[in-house]
């Protein structure tokens, strides 16, 4: 009997395993760095510069996700939005001394109507996105290297002290020393109230499905589910309160993550974005505005590439007249290593911070091993088909059995 | 000259479980023009996909001897290598190549790293006489009619040396002149030793040009039948191809008192969206009452399906003029989900272009065209969405294992059941059915009818546009008929028939030739 319970566990085990292939290519690749950097890749310093490094990818890739789900459309602009708005907020901080969240505010909507002046051409007007967004990544290039004269405008943390501190804070912290371990109580008690949230959200969730004759996974799976997301949760959170505690930007990519997976998961223009991607003519004969959610996408877009702007220039303590460049591309790629589909119609959010962690490890793992920059690229490069590849043999393989 | 160039034999083909093809037969002798018949869906295409390649050797049961030699064709390729070529119902020519390019498409003269375009359209003009189309090799094909394209398409297979020639509906889109300068050149091309196997609903051209028919029905070879047979009559063909079950096809008619009217179309005129000069649907004015079921029958090219979407909302054509009323009230739908708002629904002819999301499940599917039912505020109840696409597959009796299953999974009936139930799920007054039994088999085709009774008796109104002449006979109160644009005639249940309906649409034929 307890053998028999056991064995059914190991397949619905099997199974989620199955579903979640780039999850465990994530995890297999976080445990090579670790070998291969002896350790380092998971010491509680690298941890959090790993999450700083990694967040505005993390949220380019949900906007590009967006982009993404319309039909493949991507928006090769956003290294350059990016570029343009860090440089109008630093000016805006530093020359104006305009009040932070005013310049925070200005940013974002300077970049909403830059991404909504994209999507009015592709929605409206019909010309291919593709084109559009090359339009756009060499005009506000160009234009924020006419604005900043090609040179960086430091943003430092002793002027600005405020606009720093939100993106590049940490929750105040209380130390604790237990059995010799030095650690922050405040991060800890964030983090075991995060889990329980989201244990008793997912054990409610599968009982109300039960409860109307819905089929839901088995007790040990859920079980074996809650224990494993509670266990990921908890050791991070250890290992970043051994440091600095609690970033502040882990709440923003929080609440950024959880908004637009429920947005794309749970709400009707969400599921419009799949529709259109899907098959627009269907949406359309179906009544949906296909060319309103393809001109949301975009402006959407725009808005996401202004926070990340910001977290830029607070991270860098600085607006380059580099920056962004390139950031297109790791978006694009965290998008398509996360499962999205390159016609349009599949993808999650979860799918786009797994391929963005992937990237952001990658990149990481690599240079604490001393890898050359060029190299690197190499890696990368055969990295992205690698993961594509595996994905898509993989799906291949589920269909035909 | 008695041999046989081509025998299949006890050819067997199940599509997920469903058999298309049950022990088929087919033996064709060289030189003649060998005709097959069968209903939609009887297994015709199945089995020239079968022959051509399309379906590779090794995905069916039986065996093809091909001038006495067993082949195994593995595509389209393999089977034209040996000079059989399949001219499929939808053209198959790129619009923006001229005649020439298109006909040596794959087959390019000159080497494959210098094409000589002098002997290209050389040879093309060289075969377009052959098929006596009166056109330059360097006109696009865009800028040429069905009927010259069609023919174009038959110059093209005599570039390839043709053996056997197979045309799969070739007049279906054609007037009465083009269709008769087809078969004429088909017999041409006989007296050249061309075999044919032509695939044709259409009787009188058979008997026209054919030397043999076999009919298909329901995946089975009924008989074939030599010219020189007394049995070749136009009646033996019909009754081989309706079979006997054609008393029960349809549920039992129960006579109607429809109600006021709720869709009114008046001078409706919708011009071509490319080609803004051309009207496709002309002054034409039709009424739907409540209760009642309305047919309206064409050829296609009728411009049927483009009255019907350009009504709901504006989703087809240029230039729209006219008048469109819904219970009376003048309306201006201009988008689809006005029309939808207004208690239209448009269930396409086209459910794997513009109906479905084929990877999306049944339960995504069902509540898509009416979101609001199964939202609040603009968030998604799931497990009312799956309940509620739940109750319609039921209600339609969809097979599939769960709604959670994606659409592409099903079959063509089941397929064409989720759009029917995504359509009363949007709980509409008026449905639009645009060949909703198309390519589905008789089984779905039966339950397909008995929800069109439901929804009548729920006090729906319900217009049905169909090629298949019996089916509209079998279902409709009134039928209209379109020809060319514009309605030609109209005739309530008790009168209609199919004879009457073709006179209808070649007596207008006749009549627009004669004035222009």
């Amino acid at each position: 009997m307890d053998k028999h319970r056991l064995g059914n566990a190991l397949t619905n085990v099997g199974n989620m395993a199955k579903r979640n292939t780039m999850l465990i290519v994530l995890a297999l690749v976080i445990i090579f760095f670790t070998i291969g950097t002896g350790g380092i890749l998971l010491n509680p310093g690298n941890i959090t510069s790993l999450i700083m490094q990694t967040s505005y990818v993390i949220v380019l890739a949900v906007g590009m996700l967006m982009c993404i789900l319309t039909g493949g459309n991507i928006d090769l602009s956003v290294g350059s939005v990016l570029a343009l708005v860090s440089v109008i907020a630093a000016k805006l901080l530093v020359e104006a001394h305009m009040n932070v969240f005013l310049v925070i505010i200005i940013s974002l909507i300077i970049g909403g109507l830059i991404g909504a002046f994209h999507g009015f051409w592709i929605a409206y007007i019909r010309i291919p996105a593709f084109i559009v967004t090359l339009a756009g990544m060499m005009l506000w290039r160009g234009l924020q290297l006419v604005i900043s004269d090609a040179k960086a405008i430091p943003v430092t943390s002793d002027k600005n002290p405020l606009f720093t501190s939100i993106f590049n804070s940490f929750i105040p912290n209380i130390k604790l020393t237990l059995f010799g371990v030095t650690f922050d109580i405040v991060c800890m008690i964030l983090s075991v109230l995060a889990t329980a949230a989201i244990v008793i959200l997912m054990t409610r969730s599968r009982k109300t499905r039960k409860s109307k004759g819905f089929e839901v996974p088995s007790r040990a799976a859920h079980i074996f589910k809650c224990v494993l997301i509670s266990a990921v949760i908890l050791f991070f959170t250890f290992l970043l309160s051994e440091d600095r505690g609690f970033p502040f930007m882990l709440i923003i990519l929080a609440v950024i993550l959880v908004g637009y997976s429920y947005f794309t998961s749970k709400t009707v223009p969400g599921r419009y974005l799949y529709a259109v991607g899907s098959n627009e003519k269907a949406a359309k004969m179906s009544g949906v505005d296909t060319n309103k959610i393809l001109f949301g996408a975009y402006t959407n877009m725009g808005v996401l590439s202004a926070v990340a702007a910001l977290i830029c220039v607070a991270r860098f303590a600085s607006a380059q007249p580099t920056a962004g460049e390139g950031y297109e591309m790791d978006a694009i790629a965290s998008c398509f290593i996360g499962g999205a589909s390159a016609y349009g119609g599949t993808g999650t959010v979860t799918g786009a911070l797994v391929g963005a962690m992937f990237m952001g490890v990658l990149n990481n793992g690599m240079s604490m091993m001393g890898i050359d920059t060029n190299a690197q690229r190499v890696v990368k490069g055969i990295v992205l088909l690698a993961a594509v590849l595996f994905d898509i043999l993989s799906q291949k393989r589920r269909k035909t059995t | 000259m008695d041999k046989f160039l081509l025998e299949m034999k006890n050819i067997i083909k199940e599509f997920s479980g469903v058999r298309a093809l049950d022990n088929v037969s087919l033996s064709v002798k060289e030189g003649e023009i060998h005709a097959l018949c069968g209903e939609n869906g009887a297994g015709k295409s199945t089995l020239m996909n079968v022959l051509s390649g399309v379906i590779p050797h090794g995905e069916y049961e039986g065996e093809i001897l091909f001038d006495g030699n067993p082949v195994s064709f593995k595509n389209i390729r393999d089977s034209e290598k040996q000079g059989i070529v399949i001219i499929h119902q939808e053209l198959a020519m790129i619009p923006y190549f001229s005649i020439a390019e298109n006909m040596f498409l794959g087959n390019e003269r000159g080497t494959k790293f210098n094409i000589d375009w002098d002997k290209t359209n050389k040879d093309a003009a060289d075969k377009l006489k052959v098929v006596g189309l009166n056109e330059s090799p360097y006109t696009l094909v865009k800028d040429i009619g069905v009927g010259k394209q069609q023919l174009c398409e038959i110059a093209k297979a005599l570039s390839k040396e043709v053996r056997l020639l197979i045309l799969d509906e070739p007049t279906a889109s054609l007037n009465e002149n083009d269709s008769r300068n087809l078969l004429d050149l088909l017999l041409s091309l006989k007296k050249q030793g061309v075999t044919s196997i032509i695939i044709s609903h259409k009787i009188n051209e058979l008997s026209y040009v054919a030397d043999v028919v076999t009919v298909i029905r329901d995946g089975c070879t009924i008989e074939t039948i030599r010219k020189d047979s007394p049995d070749f009559n136009e009646d033996r063909i019909i009754k081989d191809m309706v079979g006997r079950e054609l008393k029960n096809r349809y549920p039992l008619y129960e006579a109607r008192t429809p109600g006021e009217p709720v869709l009114e179309l008046i001078d409706w005129t919708v011009h071509h969206p490319l080609y803004r000069e051309r009207k496709v649907v002309d002054n034409a004015s039709i009424t739907v009452r409540r209760g009642e079921v309305v047919g309206i029958a064409g050829l296609i090219g009728a411009g049927r399906t483009e009255l019907a979407m350009s009504a709901f909302g504006k989703s087809y054509g240029a230039g729209i003029t006219g008048t469109i009323k819904i219970s009376g009230a003048v309306k201006k739908l201009n988008t689809v989900s006005e029309a939808i708002d207004s208690g239209l629904a448009y269930v396409t002819e086209d459910r794997k272009g513009n109906g479905l999301i084929l990877s999306e499940s049944i339960a995504v599917n069902t509540t898509m065209a009416k979101m609001s039912k199964v939202s609040h505020r603009g968030v998604i109840d799931k497990d009312k969405e799956l309940e509620v696409a739940e109750t319609y597959r039921k209600l339609l009796r969809t097979k599939a294992n769960s709604v959670s299953e994606p659409v592409v999974s099903l079959s063509g009936g089941n397929q064409q059941k989720v759009l029917l139930s995504k359509w009363m799920f949007a709980d509409p007054d008026i449905l639009i059915l645009d060949e909703p039994t198309r390519g589905i088999d008789v089984g779905a085709k039966y339950e397909i009818y008995l929800s069109i009774n439901e929804l009548i008796k729920d006090g729906k109104s319900v217009l049905i546009i169909s090629s298949d002449m019996s089916e509209l006979l079998g279902v409709a109160d009134r039928i209209y008929v379109m020809n060319a644009g514009r309605i030609v005639g109209e005739l309530p249940r008790k009168e209609a028939t199919q004879e009457k309906i073709m006179a209808m649409i070649i007596k207008s034929d006749s009549e627009k030739s004669s004035t222009t």
